[in-house]
Parts: structure tokens; sequence; C-alpha cells
């Protein structure tokens, strides 16, 4: 194999290095090198996916009575690939010390699809699960077979098989360590029922922090490979309109002549550097002289909301049910809201990383992909080569919260190892991640809502305007690919950017509802992907800004006319949670008058919100500065129902997460650009929420052992959103319009209220 | 023209340009994993180490400007704790990284380098911060996946196991 470290440079040992506690060796764990040595095909020789029928893809039984688990889902951080054993271990009654997983790698783990949308637990833990069982029933009857009796009279504990009268014993590894199962599914193994799990549901620690807060951990940023090159890539600061790209006009070499052994490599307008030494890659990716095309293709982020309203599009019915305009005419109180969000960017705290090692019949690529096996299908094209001829590992980096330049990265780092005819590392700069991210779009969002004077909801109507994700990566655009929109070039791929039928009124008991996506071009906007809780923070924005208003007007508790208008338990049940924890005390809500009283004023509000599962529930305390403008989120609850909740510990965790990342977003973050491209490329330009401003945040799990896992990585942050802007106008009377709360934004809107 | 120096108590020649900045130098002649790459601007944190026992960013600090200098990266800090706390034994982990562990702190982690040479190099100075200190202190660190409650909340524990050592 290619990717095994073997020498040093400045000469540092081998000995010394493991000493200093470094662990850069690239490939495959002892164990999985033992495991391939003893099994007939080697794992990791052929292209994968492997067949997910069998139960050697899902799982490898150890002669020291430990089992390897086979998942095809990323560790992004979020602590999934911890909650996935603990799912197996209780399925295989093994204890979590028994029982380990290897790194996602196309030769090597199954296609359980793509880790995003909350998926990991709520569609991988079944399949987990599923491999489990079926392993625990061939285990079961191979002891039968042993001890001549059946295999239901059977008890396992610690992976040690006894019979009933505990006489006779024998261990997983006894029966099977090292070999092949050779067993397809039988499709009647019986999984556990949750009354029997006893690792599901407890707050088992994380297995990667302690290699994390040592430093030994290994993140795609430390990988290196026997005779790499460092790659950076040269592009304008700051991506242009999509679908019109970045052209170069000219570049001269003799501006970095005297960097020696740089080279430039050159695909189109696509444009990197290579050298043996990272420093001198870094300077002359900086130094490089390349002239751009001028280009004017954007509308500006100040007038971007303007155009994206103005724009004829098809009207796309998400939901029309009822009789919405009749409701509407009949109604005692209409309350509305118009909204705008911005593009917002990942911003990964390390920018992306990748190795390519691109030789002219293969390609191994290392890097941090959400899904390998989507990645190798993309690489495959790019470089013309056969699919089962690329093989893509996964390491992690830092958190991604969705489609950030991952497979940017990746894509640079393959066209320039094929240039270079060597292995290249490319890191991305802090503005290249910055400034060429897949953006989450922008959003105009109009919420129409009706009661009547009870406080029912009698009708309600959203109409959003947002574009699509985009389907091409910026490496492959700038080297000649077109610019396509997500979902292959067609459109209307499933399951992309549209209004959320959950977060916007589907909480609500509401007879006549009607929901309209208005589906903008993708090209001539920013580069977009799915941005942690796509569109849903812009939709509750809207939306629950409209509900809370109407409750406003007829002067009812904001909690109580929700409560009055909901009938399903689960939402409930995170509303409720979340005011409990928040100690809300219902009062009817008077108007301040902005022009009076203390400088600084408080506020609370509530909201609900989710993404495409789960429920999630609201409350923020805020303090708003009428003087300068300045809003400071001060406590935020969060409830969470993501039904059975495998590890409580790691989805406060998430919460907590969620939480804060929503206050900086609501808060700071906005991309913005000219008519010509992106200027905010760095940590100063497109500032996140830090320390000082902090709020004090409180998770609450509404655990449901008897109902099925869903995502939990991402669906309090609609609420969460929508919380904070009622607060705001709790505190102030004021309804705001767009996000982020920027000083100067708040202060135009208290002036024109 | 090599650069004398040192890093984790240990004494290095590094050949790299005197202008390199000394992250380059330590993930890739010394091949650590502590400080590592987040924007090169220092902005964020990421690449943090302590320098004579003040944290610097080892992003846009060059090589040369550490010659002669005592530097320790997130590797050394069992190691600098034990000598600076006149320890006998060094311990697996500084208490900030324990305390961290035991608050199971970190969601991707990639911050915690600074975070914990941050949070070390506070807690020598001032063994007992309050939380405003902390924020305060800690205030030119980022975290995108935004731990820092937990982050606050690890510190003061580490605070106390601090103390508690003292006084054992």
């Amino acid at each position: 194999m290619t990717h095994r470290q073997t020498g040093h440079e400045a000469g540092v040992g081998r000995r010394d290095f493991l000493k200093s506690g470094g662990a850069l060796v690239i490939g495959f764990g002892l164990r999985e090198v033992l495991s391939a040595q003893t099994t007939t095909a080697a794992r990791g020789a052929v292209a994968g996916p492997p067949d997910a029928r069998q139960i050697d893809t899902w799982l490898a039984i150890h002669a020291d009575n430990t089992a390897t688990v086979y998942v095809g889902f990323a560790e992004l951080g979020q602590g999934a690939s911890t909650a996935l054993l603990q799912i197996a271990a209780d399925e295989l009654d093994l204890e979590m010390t028994q029982i380990t997983s290897v790194r996602l790698d196309t030769n090597v783990t199954p296609n359980q699809g793509g880790t995003y949308s909350s998926a990991s637990i709520a569609r991988g833990g079944p399949q987990v699960r599923t491999a489990a069982a079926e392993a625990r029933l061939a285990l079961l009857d191979m002891a039968a077979k042993r001890f001549n009796v059946a295999s239901n009279t059977l008890a396992v504990s610690k992976g040690v098989v006894s019979t009933i009268d505990g006489v006779r014993r024998v261990t997983y590894g006894e029966l099977i360590g090292e070999r092949r199962f050779d067993r397809t599914f039988t499709g009647s193994a019986q999984a556990k029922n949750a009354a029997e799990y006893t690792v599901v549901g407890a707050p088992v620690p994380r297995r990667d922090l302690s290699d994390k807060l040592k430093g030994t951990y290994t993140y795609m940023q430390h990988v290196r490979v026997p005779g790499m090159l460092h790659g950076r890539i040269v592009r304008p600061r700051g991506q242009r309109a999509y679908g019109v790209g970045a052209r170069v006009m000219s570049v001269d070499e003799t501006s970095i002549r005297e960097i020696r052994g740089v080279r430039i490599l050159r695909r189109g307008d696509f444009i990197g550097v290579v050298a043996e030494n990272e420093w001198d890659a870094v300077r002359a990716a900086r130094q490089v002289k390349v002239t751009w095309e001028a280009t004017s293709a954007l509308p500006g982020s100040d007038n971007v909301h303007e155009r994206m309203r103005a724009t004829k599009t098809p009207e796309e019915i998400v939901v029309d049910r009822g009789d919405v305009a009749g409701a509407f005419g009949k109604a005692a109180h209409v309350a509305s809201h118009v909204s705008r969000a911005p593009y917002q960017a990942h911003a990964p705290f390390g920018p992306n990383c990748a190795i390519a090692d691109v030789k002219p019949g293969s390609a191994l690529v290392m890097c941090s992909t959400q899904d390998v096996y989507a990645t190798r299908r993309t690489l495959g094209t790019l470089l013309e080569l056969p699919q089962d001829q690329v093989r893509v590992q996964y390491y992690e980096g830092s958190g991604t919260y969705g489609h950030s330049c991952y497979d940017d990265a990746a894509q640079a780092a393959a066209f320039l190892s094929q240039d270079a005819g060597r292995p290249v590392r490319v890191q991305f700069m802090r503005w290249d991640e910055h400034g060429w991210d897949n953006f989450g779009p922008a959003h105009v969002g109009e919420a129409r809502v009706a009661a009547d004077t009870d406080g029912k909801i009698v009708a309600y109507e959203y109409h959003g305007w947002q574009h699509n994700w985009s389907g091409t990566e910026a490496s492959a655009q700038l080297a000649g690919e077109r610019a396509v929109e997500w979902g292959g070039g067609g459109g209307n791929a499933q399951g992309v950017q549209g209004v959320n039928r959950l977060t916007c009124g589907g909480m609500y008991q509401i007879a006549n509802l009607r929901l309209v996506n208005h589906k903008l071009p993708v090209t001539e906007y920013l580069k977009a992907g799915w941005l942690r809780s796509p569109l849903d923070l812009s939709f509750a924005f809207a939306s629950e800004q409209a509900i809370d208003q109407l409750a406003h007007d007829l002067k009812i508790d904001p909690y109580e006319f929700r409560r009055r208008n909901i009938a399903d338990d689960r939402w409930l049940g995170v509303l409720d949670a979340a005011a409990k924890r928040a100690n809300w005390t219902p009062s009817a809500p008077a108007r301040r008058s902005p022009a009076e009283g203390a400088s600084v004023v408080p506020g609370r509000g509530i909201g609900l919100g989710t993404h495409l599962q789960s429920w999630g529930g609201a409350v923020a305390d805020v303090e708003v500065n009428r003087q300068t403008g300045q809003v400071a989120i001060k406590r935020l609850f969060g409830a969470l129902d993501a039904g059975l909740v495998v590890n409580p510990a790691i989805v406060e965790s998430q919460i907590c997460g969620q939480l804060v990342q929503t206050a900086s977003r609501m808060l700071l973050e906005e991309v913005k650009f000219d008519t010509s491209g992106v200027t905010t490329v760095d940590w100063a330009s497109y500032p996140i929420l830090r320390f000082e401003e902090c709020p004090d945040v409180t998770p609450v799990v509404v655990q449901r052992l008897n109902e099925r896992s869903m995502g939990a990585g991402e669906e309090v942050m609609a609420a969460a959103a929508a919380a904070i802007a009622n607060a705001f106008f709790d505190a102030t009377g004021v309804r705001m319009d767009t996000f982020p709360f920027t000083r100067a934004r708040v202060l135009a809107a208290l002036r024109h209220a | 023209m090599a650069t004398p120096i040192t890093v984790n108590a240990r004494s290095w020649n590094v050949t790299a340009a005197p202008d390199t900045p000394l992250l380059y130098v330590l993930a890739n002649e010394l091949q650590l994993q502590g400080p590592r790459f987040g924007c090169g601007l220092a902005q964020c944190g990421s690449c943090s180490v302590l320098v004579d026992g003040v944290e610097r960013r080892s992003c846009v600090t060059p090589v040369s400007a550490v010659a002669g200098k005592s530097v320790t990266t997130l590797e050394g800090l069992p190691a600098w704790y034990a000598l600076t706390h006149r320890l006998a034994r060094t311990p697996d982990m500084h208490p900030v990284q324990q305390a961290m562990l035991d608050e199971q702190a970190p969601q991707c982690g990639y911050c915690y380098n600074g975070m914990i040479v941050k949070a070390a190099e506070l807690l020598s100075k001032n063994p007992r911060p309050d939380e405003t200190q902390i924020r305060t202190a800690m205030n030119g660190h980022l975290c995108r996946c935004g731990t820092y409650p937990s982050i606050i909340r690890a510190v003061r524990r580490a605070s106390e196991l601090m103390t508690s050592e003292v006084r054992r």
C-alpha cells in the first residue's frame, strides 16, 4: 500500500516521534491488519460497498472476545460513533470496552448513505441493530450446536454464551474469533425490545474525547504520506457568482520565481501550487500574480432579497388544504410577517484538508466527507477512473455542520496529484473556506396567519423564496465542469431546499393551510449547500413571529396561545418542557413603548420548530440596549424530543451546541458580497459568537423510550431562532424583519417603529 | 542556517527558513499534533502554544522569534504542569484536560488545543478565576461547535482540581 508512513523529515526518528505522542501513521490499525490476514478475502482489498446482507460486512469477532463493528456513518464530532456502538453492544450483549469500530473507507465499510439529515441514529441505528441481532443469532446457533442444546435455552453476558445451568460456557471469540461468518441475514433475528436495553439510554462517555484532549487524535489536517507535496489553491479572495465562475486572464509565473521548487499547476481556471515545503506553498499561493476577469453578476448582499422577491418564479405548492382564502376573508384577526435571512457560512474551525494519490489507473483520496461513496462517485467522474479504482478514506476534520468545502478540497487535491504525478496534500486557507463555501442560502419568507375570537388559528399561508443547493464544486467548475443545480442539473431534485412543512405551521392544528415555494434559479447567486438545519431558522423566524404577533394581538400569552392550537402530544411535550424548565410565567404581554424607560430592556420569547423530523421547543431571554442597539442573549432553554435517545449526555451536548450556534447565527453571522464576489473571508469580517457573548444554555431531553429514534443534531435550532426573535419583540415592542441582529439593524428598526 | 529551539523541554536545530511560522515547524518537522492550522491570521487560537509560559499564536510567530525560548505545546502540558507545580510525577493529563474529559466538553474537539493551552495559562496566573475572568481570558478563542458553556465549567473544575492538589 502506498499510504503507510515510513520516513520522516528533519531527522526525527520514528521512535522519538512515537515518544512525543504523535500518531501520524496512516492506514489501518493493527487490529484491522490482523483480521485482514486471517480472513479469506482480505478486508480492504476490493472496492466496496460490501454486501449489506452479509454479517461479515458489519461485524468481525476477534479471538480475545472483542468485536469490530463496521459502520457507514462518519463521526462528525457529534458523538454518533459512540452511540452506534452502544446499539451494537446492547444487541450483542457486549460491554462497551469489548467493541470498537474502524474508519470509513470505500473498500471496507458498508454504504449506509451519507451522514446528513441527522441520519446516523435514525437510519443507521436500525441497520446496525439488525446486523448485530443477526450476528448474535448466528453465534447462538454455533454455541447450541457445540453444546447440543436448543439455542433459545442459552444466555449471553459480556460475549460469553452459557447453558441455562451455567455449567457449559464458550466465548464469542472461541466460537468464531478471526474467522468469517459467511452467513447471509436470515431475516428472522429478533432484535431486543426497549425494556431489555442496558447500554442504550445510558450516558456512556464518548470514545473519541480522551485522544482529542491529549492531542493524539489524528484529524485529517494531521495526515501526511510519504513522497507527498504540499498544495494550495489559487483563487480570487471570495467566490464570484455561481455559474459565472472566475476566469483567468493571465498568470505571471515570474511573480514567485524566488520561491524555489514551487510549481504552478493549471486546468482551465483551476490553479494550484505545489511544493515540497508547506510554507513555500503557502507563500507562493499568496504571492503569485493572477489577473482574473472582472465580473458583476451578483446583486450584492444589500440588494439580494429585493432581487429574490422580484424574480418571476413558478409557484410550487407544497401543501394546500381547506379554503385558505375564504378563511382569511372571514377571520377576526390576521397577523403577518415578512422576513429576510442572510447567506450564512459553515465556516468549519479548521479549513478543509485532503490528500490524494492519483496514479494512471487508480486513486486513493483521504478527506473529511459526509459520504465516502458520494465523494468517490464524483472523483471517479472527474478523474475519468472507474469507481472501483477509486478509494476514499474518511478522516475527521473539524465540525462541518453540513456541506462545507470538503468535496472541493478533495477534488483540488485529486487534480493537483494527477497533474503533479505525486501524492498531494491540499490544506484550504481560511479565506478559501470562508470565501468559497457552499453557503446556506438566503431566504425571503412571507407568513400570514389568522385566528378567530377564541384564539383558534383558522388560516395559515407561507411563501418562501430561495434557490436550491449547487451541484458542482468550485474546483470542478473552475476546471471546466458545468455549474449545475444539486440533484444532477435537471432541477426538481427530491428533498432539497423548500418550505418546511413541519416548521411552517406544521405543529399547529390548522384547517386551512397553504405553503408555497418560489424556486429561484441557482446561478447568479452564491454557491449553496446544506447548512445545519437548512433554512429552518429562516422559516421559523418568519412563521413563529407571525404566530407570536397573533397571540399578542389577541392579548393571549404566547405559550398559552400555542398550547391552545396544538393537538400533537410530541409538540406539546417539547413546548411544555421548555416552558417548564424556563419557569415560564403566563401573562398577557404588554407592549412596551420604545421611547420610554431604561436603555437596557429585558424580554422573553418562546418558539417551536424542527428540521425534517423530531420536535423542538425553546425559550429565550434577551436584553436589548436601545441606545447602542446591542442585543445580548442571556439564557436559552432548548427542549428536544428525538424519540428514544440512545445517549442522553451526547444529545444534551448537541442541544447546547445548537443553542449557542443559533445565538451566533441570529446575532452575528452574515455573508457579505458586492456585485463581484464575497467579501467576508475570515473571522474578522465574518464574526461568530465568542465566550463573552455566550448565553447560559439549558438542554432538556424529552426521552421517549418506546418511540423510534430520530435526529438530534439540528432539530432545536429553528425553535431557538424563533424564541430569540420573539424575545426581542417582548423587550422592545418591535418585530425584526431581518437577521442577524446587528447594532445598526436594531437601531434602524427601533427608530422606524 | 539552523535555528535552535526548545519544544517540550527538548532541543532542536530547525532547518526551516527563519521566517517560517512556528506552526509549520511544529506540525511538519516535529510532527506534533497539538498546535494545528485554523486561520493563519491569529484570529482563532487553533495554533496556540506557550512561549515561556505565555500563550502565543504559532501561525504568525516566526520560528526565529522563539530561538532560545521555551515552547510548550499541548503534548508537553502535563510535564510543564508537573514542573511548575513541583510534582514528583508527570500526570497523564494536565488538570484542564482532565476536567474537560470529566465534563465531556468537546464536540469535534479541533479548537481544544487552543482552549486547553489558554486555560492552562490562565490558571497558572490566576488559580481561582471567576466566570467573568474565564470568559474574558478565553475570549480570543473561537469554538464553532458552541461548547463555550462546557469549557467554562471545565475551567472552573480544573481550578478546583488544582487547588485541592495543592492542599493535599
